[in-house]
Order: C-alpha cells, then structure tokens, then sequence
C-alpha cells in the first residue's frame, strides 16, 4: 500500500550510513532533536540509534503532549474527579500520569470510586455524555496542533447538539511558540530538528520556516519510518555540513505546504491562542489554545470556575530537563531502580511517547 | 499518546467514514478532509482523518527519496 514497504524497509543504508560518516568529519559531533513523542518511540523501536555515526546524537524533546502537561494541572484534574456526577475522559496515557503525589493519578482514584474513562476519541466522551444525561462528562483535551481540529469538531458538535452535559478541558498547545522558547534559552544545544510530520499534515511544512529564517537552524519534517528518519538525519547532517540551514519536506505524501486548510479553519473557528504552562519550559506565551467565548458553555475551565494551584513539581524527577533535551532518561538515579512503566514517578516514564519509557523499552 | 495510522476508506456516512487497516474496521470522522470518497486512504489520528495520500504523492516522495540516494 502507498509504497509502504520502501519507508519501511530502505535499501542501501550503508550507502546512506556511509554518506552521513563522511558528512560528520566535516561537521564533527552534532546534536538532533526530534519534537514529536511518535519519533522519539519510532526511532526507539527502529533501533536507529545503535547504526548512526557516533557523533549524530539524537535527542527527544518537549514532544509528548502527556509528559509536558504539568504537575498542578494533574492535581487539578485529580480534585475534579471528586466531584459527585462527574466522569472524566481521556486518552488513556492522561489517566496514569501522577500529581504531586506519586501513585495518586485518575486510574487510582477510578478505583476509588472516582467516575474515569479512557477514550480513544473526543468523539466517544461525547457519545458517553449521549448516552448518560445524569453525569457531568469533561473531556481532558490534550495535546497539540494534531489533536486540536478534532477537539474543535466535538465542541462543534457538542454545540450543535445543544449538549449540555459535556465539556472540554482545553490543555492543548501550540509546537512554534514553544521551540522558539527552547531555542532562546540559555542551555540551548542542539543543532538542528526533525519536526512533527503530523503536526506538520495538519498547520503545513511551511510552518516550520522559521527555524531557518529566524535562527539559521535546519528542519526536515519528517515522516515515521526508518526510510523517513534516516533520510532526514542524512539531510540535516548534510546542511549542517554546508551550512545551507533550510526547511525539507520529508514526508511529502502527507505534508503540504499549507498542511490541511479545513483543519486549521476549524482551529482558528473554536480556539484562539493564550499562555501557558508546560513542564520543562514554564510559562510561554500564545503556546496553547483557550475555547472563544462563544462555545464557553462547553469550556470546562469556565464551567467549574477551576484554578490550578501553584506548581509543586516532584523534586526527584528529572522530567523537565528529560524535556528540555538537557538530561537523558538513563542519567535519572531513578531510572529502572525506583522509576518504570509499571510504576512511573513523572510522565515521560508514563506516556507510551515519552523518551523514559523508550529509553526503558529499547535502550539496553 | 494516539498514534496516527493510514486507513482505507470503505464507506462514508456523513461526517462518518468506515476506514479499514490491517484487517480492522473502525469508524472515523473525516470532517475536514475535502473530497473524501471510497479507496482514499487517510491518515487517522485519535478518531479524525487528519489528511488524505495519494498514491502519486506516495510515488514523488518515493522518487525524492530515490534522488538524495543516486546523488550520494
Ligand atoms: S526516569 Fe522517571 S523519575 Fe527519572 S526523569 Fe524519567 S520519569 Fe522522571
């Protein structure tokens, strides 16, 4: 299907290996960031870290929509989920992501008595709002420029119901306003990007450009094969070398320029940009999404009047530099000894994208 | 958190379509994918098409790739 197979299985990478070694002797050692939680897991499970040359480092950064939500949200949320005739719903990753308190999440408190469900789609919060009149159904909408046409759609949809009993917790976020923060930060190290090829199907490759125009770093939006990543490694090494920063298109079968103009009108009709708090990076502006007036009868932030309290970050975990591409996962005291999937102290060893767990699943 | 999987579109109702990957059938929603008709097939992500491949971008990006490797 689609030439699947290519992507998946690339010929000739030693031809492609061999090029990005000559390449490294020019540019010596480099660091790459990936800012999507799919790369960070694609590039784990594909094992392309153990055939790179050793001087390509690749890094994971502030791309897990779970891992960046931060401390005091999921606190929030927890004291939410006391309320009697509330049901909480999420993408599962969402529901196991401790508070300030390790071990207290939404799953925990589920099995206290606590209404949570975990949904594959905003779509199926509000079938169970649908079907469940006497309950106060809040949707966890998470994530970023992917997951924000479809939350926009449900809020659509909600309205044009007239569905009174569901809303939508809005903790999307925005990828540009927050690389530019990362990249203006003092600890700044990295020397160029793979960018979101999803993100990128939905707000278009040219919505990346600025890496280059503004800071003389390269791009490839790349797609998630290892065809995909070692092509665009071999690119960004290959302009680091000749100094030629720009922004490539990588996965052209599914990014367009202008990305999906629907999808970035619906956003645009439901959502307007406000500040916000991300583990990691703390307070950027324009980098999340707040629901425009209009629709505030389905904005939970309103509804319930909430306020998070001050952030109580966990001091034991080293999440927010993990995010930050400052501090590898490995490096974490706690990594394996204290910290697991089965029992995670932060969120990057929670979501199934966080670079914790891949390093607990693939590094050995 | 979701990850995003290419679908076939088999049938569509609506805002709805049936899209099936590996064997599996599932109901998606394809509000904002343009022209959406039967045989696309659609990037899905958390219940939503996010946007549709042709089998001729799928070639071109085939032929980009097959370029960056002749020139090296
Ligand atoms: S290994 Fe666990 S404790 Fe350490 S940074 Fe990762 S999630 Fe936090």
């Amino acid at each position: 299907m689609l030439y699947d197979d290519f992507f998946k299985h690339p010929k000739d990478v030693s031809v492609i290996l061999k090029r990005m070694e000559e390449l490294t002797h020019i540019t010596g050692p480099i660091r790459l960031m990936e800012i999507c939680g799919t790369h960070t897991m694609a590039i784990a499970r594909s094992g392309i870290k153990t055939i790179l040359p050793q001087s390509i480092q690749l890094i994971s950064g502030p791309g897990c929509p779970v891992c960046v939500t931060p401390t005091n949200i999921i606190d929030m949320v927890l004291d939410l989920s006391k309320r009697p005739n509330l049901l909480i719903t999420s993408y599962g990753d969402l529901l196991r992501v401790p508070g300030s308190i390790q071990a207290d999440n939404l799953l925990h408190r589920k099995a206290s008595g606590s209404k949570v469900e975990a949904v594959y789609s905003p779509m199926d919060a509000i079938q169970i709002a649908v079907s469940h009149p006497e309950l106060e159904v809040v949707f966890l909408g998470v994530g970023f420029e992917t997951t924000a046409p479809g939350t926009a759609a449900c809020i659509l949809e909600a309205a044009a119901q007239n569905l009174t009993n569901f809303s939508v917790l809005c903790l999307l976020k925005r990828t540009e306003p927050a690389l530019r923060s990362l990249i203006e930060s003092p600890d700044f190290a990295v020397d160029g990007f793979l960018c979101p090829g999803h993100v990128a199907a939905v707000i278009g490759s040219d919505a990346f450009s600025f890496l280059s125009d503004d800071y003389h770093l390269p791009g490839v939006v790349s797609g998630f094969e290892p065809g995909d990543l070692l092509y665009s490694i071999l690119e960004l090494t290959s302009m680091i070398a000749q100094h030629q920063p720009a922004l490539k298109n990588e996965y052209s079968r599914l990014v367009h320029s202008d990305g999906n103009p629907i999808a970035v009108q619906l956003i645009n009709d439901v959502f307007y940009p406000i500040a916000n708090d991300w583990r990691g990076l703390g307070h950027i502006e324009n980098s999340g999404y707040a629901i425009k007036e209009k629709y505030a009868l389905w904005d939970t932030w309103k509804k319930f009047s909430l306020h998070p309290a001050l952030n109580k970050p966990n001091s034991n975990c080293r999440c927010a530099q993990v995010i930050r591409g400052t501090f590898s996962p490995t490096s974490c005291p706690l990594f394996r000894k204290i910290c697991s999937p089965e029992n995670p102290v932060g969120p990057c060893m929670v979501s199934g994208e966080g670079a914790c767990a891949a390093a607990y699943q693939y590094e050995i | 958190m979701c990850l995003a999987i290419p679908m076939k579109i088999q049938s569509i109702s609506g805002p709805s379509a049936t899209c099936e990957a590996g064997g599996l059938t599932q109901t998606i929603r394809i509000d904002f994918i343009k022209d959406a008709s039967p045989g696309d097939y659609v990037m899905v992500h958390a219940g939503f098409a996010i946007q549709k491949m042709s089998e001729k971008e799928a070639i071109d990006n085939f032929k980009l790739l097959e370029e960056i490797q002749n020139a090296l």
